[in-house]
């Protein structure tokens, strides 16, 4: 990095405001050229926000933008392309059912040949060390694959700064170290790397800045090389951190959920199928499958619950009965509870009130139907026992859930499971997108719910917060688990290949890798 | 400055039934605008096909009676609607049940007894409730949008019931027009208000509006619509069956229209002929929506409608207005309500620019 | 069974199929950009009224298909301004459109029933249509070799342009063309103006080629056939074709019936030859609908409306 040249990008006292909340409030920060800076924080911080505007997908409503010193008005995407802003957003902008090729052409500006497209693609691939056959269907990739087209994608331009918007939730722990040598080479070369992220160990490998955003406002700007995880935490989330209260040396009791050579063919054109998945949980225990995204995770949950049902009644044995042929309803009479990953429109419908979205899921346990008719008294008594004792922000049981935050409305889906007693809860990516507080509480109350007695099954791509939280911890790859391991014999290294296991890929020797202490 | 749309915190009641008002009005005016450009005499014509109706009270019962049928019809299609389920054939399940009703009608001819009006409306529920179970069927067991097989089945039940007006069930004393044999004074509605021409059918649907009404709102089935409308996985999340849903929907609204059908036989017309299909079947979508999907919405728009069919009739005859222009009004009212829609969760809000960062132009790529 | 009488049916044919084609070609490439416009039948009504009424009053046929085309386009814009820009229930726009289309034909049609039209000029030298071969290749209304013409031309558009690719992507995920940068809501405001023209010039094709009479509702149901149609070509132009010119001979077995002329059609009463088209239209959708194949060719984001999430 060279001090004498004027920054790459600097902001300026940046402010954005949307109806409601104000997302970002006069952020200042620079980067350097050839810098890797972090952009850090919680979920709901901001972060995103702000890269938007200087991708020119949005304008802040105050500040400046300036590129090599100069002030820049950045209208749109396509204007950020040609000062040299590349982006790979965190959730992609791919057609499944388009040619890795095809993608590509539309990402670009320019209008080039289709054949001279790809040979230039073959080159890019081949300086950075990335994989990709141009002519395979999207849909047929994985999710590393896909990030790989969008990374080839903002490669194309040329940039001098290339933003990540959280590149490595879905990604195997091998998979990062890859990219993570990418972005150091593109740094060696000039390009300046703006990584956006909240995983405080990555960041400490990979980045010589970090700009920490909190509630819209930048707390400070540090080195990541020399600042100790737990500060940076504290400064990301603002409060003393709370450790989950996990009784040790807990007894556990009898098979409360046992699976056995559960078999599913794939929903839908791009579904995953489940291949003889077998495993047990007994009463108390929490029992964690890690995954990358799109192995099966979501199939998995829809075929406990009963959304989609199969032909063995033996292949679920809820508390020693067969339950393999019943649907939803049914599994839920026997104390099988669910929250699928998607707070919108599946675990909750945004559009109806709070008391309404309990009657989804809880009329039949909680006597909320009677010949037919909806008691709609004892709906809103329970929504705001929920509401009341899992801290919800909201107006009342009869506010919609699409007008709390994304943090608050899982707190609520999972007290509304929670509160119905269930002998077996199965959740998926508890904490998706929840900022720091929520997620703590939602940790807490799964805890207290196995400490009760209840089996919890936990499906999350977060394997920090599947090590904090599980008894037992198996992994889903291409609908397949592995055999389960009791969390005192876990590696990561073990877990990341594991996860990464069927792509082909020969796994690169493992870099040394700490379990940072975090939320 | 300029005009911006903003999402609401929560829908706006006052625009959710303001609207369908703002609607009709709006429609009044444009369209007086738009028959005055293509040359006829546009206030008059608003004038007799939406006030002259309701000024003129000899007139009344023709809109009641005509308001039965938009309103029956119409709350069977707001439950389908509401989930999303679109039944668009509700001509075809209308004209089934007529035809399952006469049916039976021509079989008691000779027949006497208070068993056989409600026979006759047994067979017309069942006649348009088995038309309906065709799109149901196809969209379960093959995934057939139920649209264009609803759609498709309309025509075929009118190509039926031509066949039959003027062959088989052709009255052999009717001096060969194409039309069935007159109901006898067994199989015709009674009037329940003497004086007019308002019949039981009228009662019994605006009773079952209201019962329909109090199913939508506190009942299960109610509930379920709702959610497979709104949100299908979060319905199977639930425990509800879309295919289920979809049954009850299409067997609901075609026995509802299959009702209508026979109310119509055994009430104004007294019989079947080639012109027998009025259109209730499509205007009752118009119905439904004006109504906001909701039972007690669709008795007003019912009348409303009801009214734009009685006021064409006198637009033809006062003024020569051909009776198709009630279309393009009934047409503009729900166009209205659909532009209006997006007011219930989203307002108007005058917004001033952003002050722009200091820089006109942005700068091309130095060279490294 | 002579051969002038087999060629009198294969025109009779391909004047049957020509509107469905076209009505076809539009619905298609506004499909395939996402949006399913359901107005169809009231497009082709005002088509046709658009060009009768210009052949009637300024009596040039090439003047009333850019005319029909245009009015086709203009009405397609009221459903256009609903559901893109005012994010309306595409369905329920639809619906209003043919409703409102099927009134304003009539009303404006009143005016002009009982009159006869000229229609087109032959377009080949009549030595050329002189005998029987050359009346099936060159004997036809220009509008049914623009029909063809038209196939390959979509055909070319949706595979071998970029603005074709493009539309293809707003169709298959429409947040995705957003973040890039690419107008959703143009390109849709475009297809959906194509997809009017198209209809328009279909139900033009009914008094330029078939009866130069006015009637109303003269389409008779073949804006929901052309519909029905693009789902089981799979969205595939060339599918299309095959497909109009089955329901195109299947609609002229009602012609012969009525004409009582062919014996054969007696066997069923005339009015079950009319329901035919229809009947048929389901059991196809039944058999294609259910093979996965079919449902996977569909756009991704067909009839869902375009919110892009700040």
């Amino acid at each position: 990095m060279d001090a004498s040249l004027p920054p790459r990008l600097e902001v300026v006292g940046i402010s954005k405001s949307f109806p409601g909340v104000l997302a970002n409030d006069h952020v200042s920060f620079a980067v350097q050229p050839g810098e890797i800076h972090a952009l850090l924080g919680e979920n709901g911080a901001g972060k995103s926000t702000l890269v938007k505007m200087i991708y020119g997908i949005m304008q802040p409503d105050a500040g400046e933008i300036r590129w090599d010193g100069q002030p820049v008005v950045v209208a749109h995407p396509r204007a950020a392309r040609r000062l040299g802003i590349g982006m790979v957003f965190q959730h992609f902008s791919l057609f499944e059912a388009l040619t890795v090729l095809e993608n590509i052409a539309l990402g670009m500006d320019a209008k080039i040949p289709q054949r001279e497209l790809e040979t230039k693609i073959r080159e890019v691939m081949q300086t950075y060390g990335l994989t990709l056959d141009p002519h395979r269907i999207v849909s047929t990739l994985s999710v590393g694959e896909r990030q790989r087209i969008e990374i080839v994608r903002a490669l194309l331009l040329d940039p001098r700064l290339l933003i990540m918007d959280e590149p490595t939730s879905v990604l195997t722990p091998q998979e990062v170290d890859q990219l993570f040598d990418v972005l150091r080479q593109l740094a060696k070369e000039g390009c300046s790397i703006l990584y956006i992220s909240h995983k405080l160990h990555e960041i400490k490998a990979l980045c010589d800045t970090a700009t920490i955003l909190r509630g819209g406002r930048v707390v400070d700007t540090i080195d990541p090389k020399v600042e100790t995880s737990r500060s940076m935490a504290e400064k990301m989330i603002g409060a003393g951190l709370k450790d989950i209260q996990k009784p040790a040396g807990r007894a556990f009791g009898g098979e409360k959920l046992v699976v056995k050579g559960l078999s599913m063919p794939g929903e839908g054109h791009f579904g995953v199928a489940l291949k003889d998945i077998s495993f047990s949980v007994r009463a108390g225990e929490i029992f964690g499958i890690a995954g990358v995204a799109g192995n099966g995770q979501n199939a998995l949950l829809l075929a406990l619950d009963g959304e989609v049902i199969g032909h063995d009644a033996g292949a679920v044995i809820l508390d020693g009965e067969a339950v393999g042929r019943e649907n939803a309803k049914q599994r839920r009479l026997r104390g099988l509870c669910t929250v699928p990953e998607e707070r919108n429109g599946h675990a909750a419908v945004a559009d109806f009130s709070l008391a309404d979205n309990a009657v989804l899921t809880g009329r039949d346990r909680l006597g909320m139907v009677i010949s037919g008719m909806l008691r709609s008294g004892v709906a809103r008594d329970f929504t705001g026992k929920v509401i009341s004792t899992f801290s919800v922000k909201a107006t009342g049981a009869g506010a919609t859930a699409g007008s709390l935050s994304g943090g608050n409305l899982q707190k609520y889906i999972m007290g509304r499971e929670i509160l119905q007693n269930p002998k077996v809860l199965v959740v998926s990516q508890p904490t998706w997108g929840v900022d720091a507080g929520a997620a703590a509480t939602i940790h807490q109350a799964i805890v207290d719910l196995a400490v009760a007695g209840s089996a919890i099954v936990v499906i999350s791509q977060d394997l920090d917060e599947l090590l904090a939280l599980s008894d037992t911890l198996a992994v889903i790859n291409t609908g397949r688990l592995s055999k389960p391991i009791p969390i005192g014999d876990v590696s990561i290294q073990e877990l990341g290949l594991l996860m990464g296991g069927v792509h082909g890929e020969a796994p690169t020797p493992p870099a040394e890798k700490e379990l940072a202490d975090v939320v | 400055m300029k005009l911006k749309l903003e999402k609401r915190p929560e829908p706006s009641r006052l625009m959710l039934y303001a609207s369908p008002v703002g609607a009709v009005i709006v429609t009044m005016i444009v369209g007086a605008i738009i028959f005055s450009i293509i040359g006829y005499d546009g206030l008059g014509a608003v004038y007799q096909v939406f006030i002259a109706p309701v000024a003129t009270s000899y007139k009344w019962s023709d809109v009641a009676i005509k308001a039965s049928p938009l309103i029956l019809i119409g709350v069977g299609l707001a439950v389908g609607n509401r989930a999303a389920i679109w039944n668009i054939g509700a001509e075809g399940q209308y004209v089934v049940g007529a035809l399952a009703g006469a049916g039976i009608g021509l079989l008691t001819q000779n027949a006497t007894g208070p068993w056989i009006l409600p026979l006759m409306i047994l067979a017309g529920i069942i006649g348009g409730a088995i038309w309906g179970a065709i799109p149901a069927w196809l969209r379960t067991s093959f995934n057939v949008n139920e649209t264009l097989s609803s759609l498709m089945l309309t025509y075929v039940a009118i190509h039926l019931m031509n066949y039959l007006v003027t062959g088989p069930w052709k009255d052999p004393t009717g001096f060969s027009f194409p039309q069935t044999p007159l109901v006898t004074a067994d199989q015709t509605l009674p009037i329940i208000i003497p004086g007019t021409q308002i019949h039981l059918g009228v009662a019994i649907t605006l009773v079952i509006a209201v019962v329909m009404w109090l199913l939508m709102t506190r009942s299960v089935f109610g509930f379920q619509i709702r959610v497979v409308g709104s949100a299908p996985q979060a319905a199977r999340h639930g425990g509800f069956s879309h295919k289920q849903t979809v049954w009850l929907a299409f067997l609901l609204s075609g026995g509802m229209a299959g009702l209508a059908g026979i109310f119509e036989v055994c009430g104004p017309f007294s019989q079947i002929s080639l012109g027998f299909p009025q259109n209730y079947g499509f205007t009752a979508i118009i119905v439904a929506f004006l109504g906001r999907l909701n039972p007690l919405g669709v008795i007003l728009a019912g009348i409303v409608l009801a009214i734009t069919y009685v006021g064409g009739d006198m637009a033809q005859s006062a003024l020569q207005l051909p009776n198709a222009s009630k279309g393009i009004f009934q047409a503009m009212m729900l166009f209205f309500l659909l532009a209006s829609d997006i007011l219930v969760r989203y307002r108007l809000r005058l917004v001033r620019r952003a002050p722009a960062a200091v820089s006109a132009t942005v700068p091309e790529r130095s060279a490294a | 069974m002579s051969l002038d009488y087999l060629i009198a049916v294969l025109i009779t044919v391909v004047g049957a199929s020509t509107p469905i084609l076209f009505a076809g070609l539009g619905e298609l490439v506004a499909e395939k950009s996402g949006v399913l416009n359901l107005g169809v039948e009231g497009m082709m009504l005002i088509g046709a009224i658009a060009a009768f009424a210009t052949v009637d009053q300024l009596g040039n046929p090439w003047l009333a298909v850019v005319a029909a085309a245009a009015a086709g386009a203009a009405v397609s814009m009221i459903f256009a301004v609903l559901t893109l820009s005012l994010s309306a229930n595409q369905v329920a726009t639809g619906l209003a459109l043919t409703i409102f289309g099927t009134g304003l034909s009539t009303l404006i049609g009143n005016n002009f029933t009982g009159r006869a039209i000229k229609t087109f000029e032959p377009l080949f030298p009549a030595a050329l249509a002189s005998n029987p071969i050359g009346r099936v290749v060159f004997g036809y209304s220009p509008l049914v070799y623009f029909s063809f013409i038209m196939v390959a031309l979509v055909a070319w558009f949706l595979r071998g342009t970029r603005a074709g690719l493009i539309l293809r992507a707003v169709g298959e995920n429409d947040l995705s063309a957003h973040s890039i940068g690419y107008s959703v809501t143009g390109v849709r405001y475009a297809a959906v103006a194509f997809g009017g023209a198209m209809a328009g010039i279909g139900g033009a094709t009914f008094p330029l080629v078939l009866t130069p009479l006015w009637a109303e509702g003269l389409t008779g149901g073949r804006g929901w056939i052309a519909i029905a149609l693009v789902v089981f070509a799979g969205w595939r132009p060339v599918w299309l074709l095959a497909g109009a010119y089955f329901f195109g001979l299947l609609s002229t077995f009602e012609l012969y019936a009525k004409a009582s002329g062919a014996s054969w059609t007696s066997i069923l009463p005339s009015e079950a030859w009319a329901a035919l088209p229809y009947l048929a239209t389901v059991v196809v959708l039944a058999v294609i609908s259910a093979s996965k194949q079919a449902g996977g060719n569909a756009p991704a984001c067909l009839g869902k409306p375009f919110i892009p999430s700040a």
